[in-house]
């Protein structure tokens, strides 16, 4: 019986948390993903940001006066943070999801009603919103810095891409939910395309583009057709964005944000008094 | 109620935007003043006091909990907020600079520390706390629905979604072509163009207002007053058919307002040459009817500029020079015919500039 609690107790001994975190990091599997182990020492750390992917987006060691928050307000980071969740939750809400007109709207209630703990929705939206936010307000900290000056300028000008297409997403995105508020929105807003200079049936300049009897831009050719497949938000429109939303969209948001991030190293790291 | 009233009648927006700009260049010509910790402390208390007084109003109430408009009102807090917090950081360095001190970032310009732990750390808390953050928000307000899609009955108010309300409000002045087509373009354009026009060399990573005053000054008149009010003032104060509303008044649909905006070319042949001794009243050629609209806009693009460059810009002209130039002041002149316009509808009723809707074309 001694014997049996002696045993007991080594076991216990053996099971520390200590101990159990010294047998994890020295187990081959924990070794063959992080490389370097755990970052307590200066070569670690330096070495820890070298060869993780996702740090590496990152120099090794940065000015101090570039990452206060009072400096950067740490606006970028956080689009780009909330970037990353709307993909996540906005991959969540495709497998509920077919942008039909028969289907469109029932499986957004169905989302609502049927799905337990459903709150992707919620967090696709506010965090839709909220991005529309932080990136207006990362624009306005870079200027007030004045850090689009050189050698930031293109990174200026990535930038301003980036935010017509925060924009754009968020707009395309807006009709699939295909209620009253979704289509209406997006009525009030493409009809714009229908005053395009030249290019729409109701712009200024349009009555110029024909040739004898032949009108090139009529309400089934102009610009505003061709944004929504039709002559009005159907489901041409739909599909059109919906294609646009999940995938096209982000395809180029995210590989401009990439770009984004090898400029600001390559401009010499986040801007300061030099 | 007396101050309610009071209320909904300076919200209108010929005020509201007046106002907003008097303060805004007012603060910034004197931004020790303004832009000072106690200063903040005061505006921030009395916007949290007016918005908790005001949702005891059963119509502020309806229009600031709508769902989609709750991003807004945090939006009225935040922008203030960050333009009070820039201003503040400049008038503190600017005041360094004065004394010869080092300025803020500066004292830290030298210092590099490791990413890991200082930055990841950073970053990782802001993750967090924003996690907690959305997945809150969430779980309190559920993201609305409506009735299914139906295309043949449209609400009123047809609002399009909230961050295109300023150009939405821009189409009370000016036509769709404009509001929806080119301005927005020009926005694009002149944003774009910034770094490319800006030669100021100071003020390049850090917080100043006096070494960069006109830049922005006309950036924040662009962003703070034609941007993010003309938003707000398109989610809260406008209703249906586009109507102004006060924020505690209730959106009557048979509101009417008296539209009574006349044309320049009726100002002019009709109601001005007569004094002159004609009476031949509108000609019949569009052209010709329009003649001193023409005149107005073309002048307006093509005159000022070399005019600027005589007089008031004359300090710009040589570093820009002409390409650069004249660049800035057509992007300049397109912005500020926005408040232009504005004011001539307020003042005179004016409709358009020049009014050719055979074409499509009316300014
Ligand atoms: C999807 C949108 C965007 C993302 C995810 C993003 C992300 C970032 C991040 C993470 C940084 C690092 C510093 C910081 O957090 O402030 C940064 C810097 C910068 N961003 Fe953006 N950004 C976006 C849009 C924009 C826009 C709209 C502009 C300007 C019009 C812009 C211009 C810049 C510039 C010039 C820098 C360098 C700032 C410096 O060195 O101080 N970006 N961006």
């Amino acid at each position: 019986m001694a014997n049996f609690t002696d045993r007991l107790k080594e076991i216990f001994k053996a099971l520390s948390p200590a101990k159990v975190g010294e047998y994890i990091q020295e187990s081959q599997i924990y070794r063959s993903v992080f490389r370097v182990g755990v970052p307590d020492s200066d070569r670690k750390r330096m070495l820890v940001m070298l060869g993780s992917v996702f740090l590496h987006l990152h120099p090794v060691k940065v000015r101090k006066s570039g990452i206060r928050m009072r400096y950067t307000w740490c606006m970028g980071g956080i689009t780009f943070f909330l970037f990353l969740s709307l993909t996540f939750t906005g991959l969540l809400l495709m497998f509920y999801y077919r942008p039909t007109l028969e289907y469109a709207y029932v499986d957004i209630r169905d989302l609502r009603e049927q799905v337990p703990l459903g709150i992707m929705r919620e967090i696709h939206r506010w965090g839709a919103h909220a991005m529309v936010i932080a990136v207006w307000l990362h624009m306005y900290r870079v200027f007030m810095t004045g850090s689009y000056k050189p050698p930031r300028e293109f990174n200026w000008n990535v930038g301003v891409i980036l935010l017509v297409l925060t924009l754009l997403l968020s707009f395309t995105g807006y009709l699939l939910p295909w209620d009253q508020l979704a289509i209406w929105a997006i009525t009030v807003g493409s009809n714009m395309a229908r005053a395009t200079p030249f290019a729409g049936h109701e712009g200024p300049g349009s009555a110029l583009m024909k040739l004898g009897d032949i009108a090139f831009v009529n309400n089934q050719s102009d610009a505003r057709f061709a944004l929504l497949g039709g002559r009005f938000v159907g489901e041409a429109a739909l599909l059109r964005f919906y294609v646009l939303h999940c995938v096209g969209l982000p395809l180029v948001a995210g590989f401009l944000m990439a770009i984004h991030f090898w400029r600001i190293r390559r401009d010499g790291g986040i801007s300061g008094p030099l | 109620m007396f101050i309610k009233e009071i209320i909904n009648a300076i919200t209108a927006p010929y005020f509201l935007i007046t106002a907003a700009a008097i303060l805004l260049l007012v603060s910034l010509k004197y931004p020790d003043r303004f832009y000072t910790s106690k200063s903040g402390g005061i505006v921030f208390a009395c916007m949290f006091a007016f918005l908790g007084i005001s949702m005891l109003d059963p119509n502020f109430r309806l229009i600031v909990t709508k769902p989609d408009n709750v991003p807004i009102v945090g939006m009225l807090f935040l922008v203030p907020f960050f333009t009070w917090f820039a201003l503040r950081e400049a008038v503190r360095n600017d005041q360094r600079i004065a004394e010869g001190k080092p300025l803020v970032e500066q004292e830290e310009t030298a210092d590099k520390v490791l990413t890991w732990p200082d930055l990841v750390y950073t970053e990782l808390i802001c993750m967090v706390v924003l996690t907690v953050v959305l997945i809150g928000w969430s779980m309190a307000l559920q993201a609305p629905l409506e009735e299914p899609a139906n295309p043949s009955s449209s609400p009123n108010p047809s609002k399009a979604p909230w961050y295109f309300l300023g150009l939405q409000e821009m189409l009370v002045y000016f036509d769709p072509w404009l509001a929806g087509v080119v301005f927005p373009g020009l926005i694009i354009v002149g944003l774009m163009a910034i770094p490319y026009i800006d030669t100021n060399p100071k003020g390049n990573g850090y917080f100043t207002l006096r070494e960069r005053r006109w830049e922005i000054t006309t950036f924040l008149f662009g962003f703070l007053i034609l941007w993010i009010l003309l938003v707000i003032l398109g989610t809260f104060l406008r209703g249906p058919n586009w109507n102004f509303f006060g924020p505690y008044e209730f959106w009557d649909i048979h509101k009417l307002e008296a539209l009574v905006n006349v044309n320049l070319s009726e100002y002019i042949w009709v109601k001005g040459l007569p004094w002159l001794g004609y009476n031949g009243g509108l000609p019949q050629n569009a052209f010709l009817r329009e003649i001193f609209g023409f005149i107005v806009v073309l002048g307006y693009f093509l005159l000022i500029p070399p005019f600027l460059a005589k007089k008031w810009f004359k300090g710009f002209y040589p570093t820009l020079g002409p390409v650069r130039f004249h660049v800035m002041t057509f992007l300049l002149l397109a912005m500020a015919a926005l408040p232009i316009k504005m004011v001539l509808r307020w003042l005179f009723n004016l409709k358009y500039i020049i009014g050719i809707p055979e074409y499509f074309f009316n300014i």
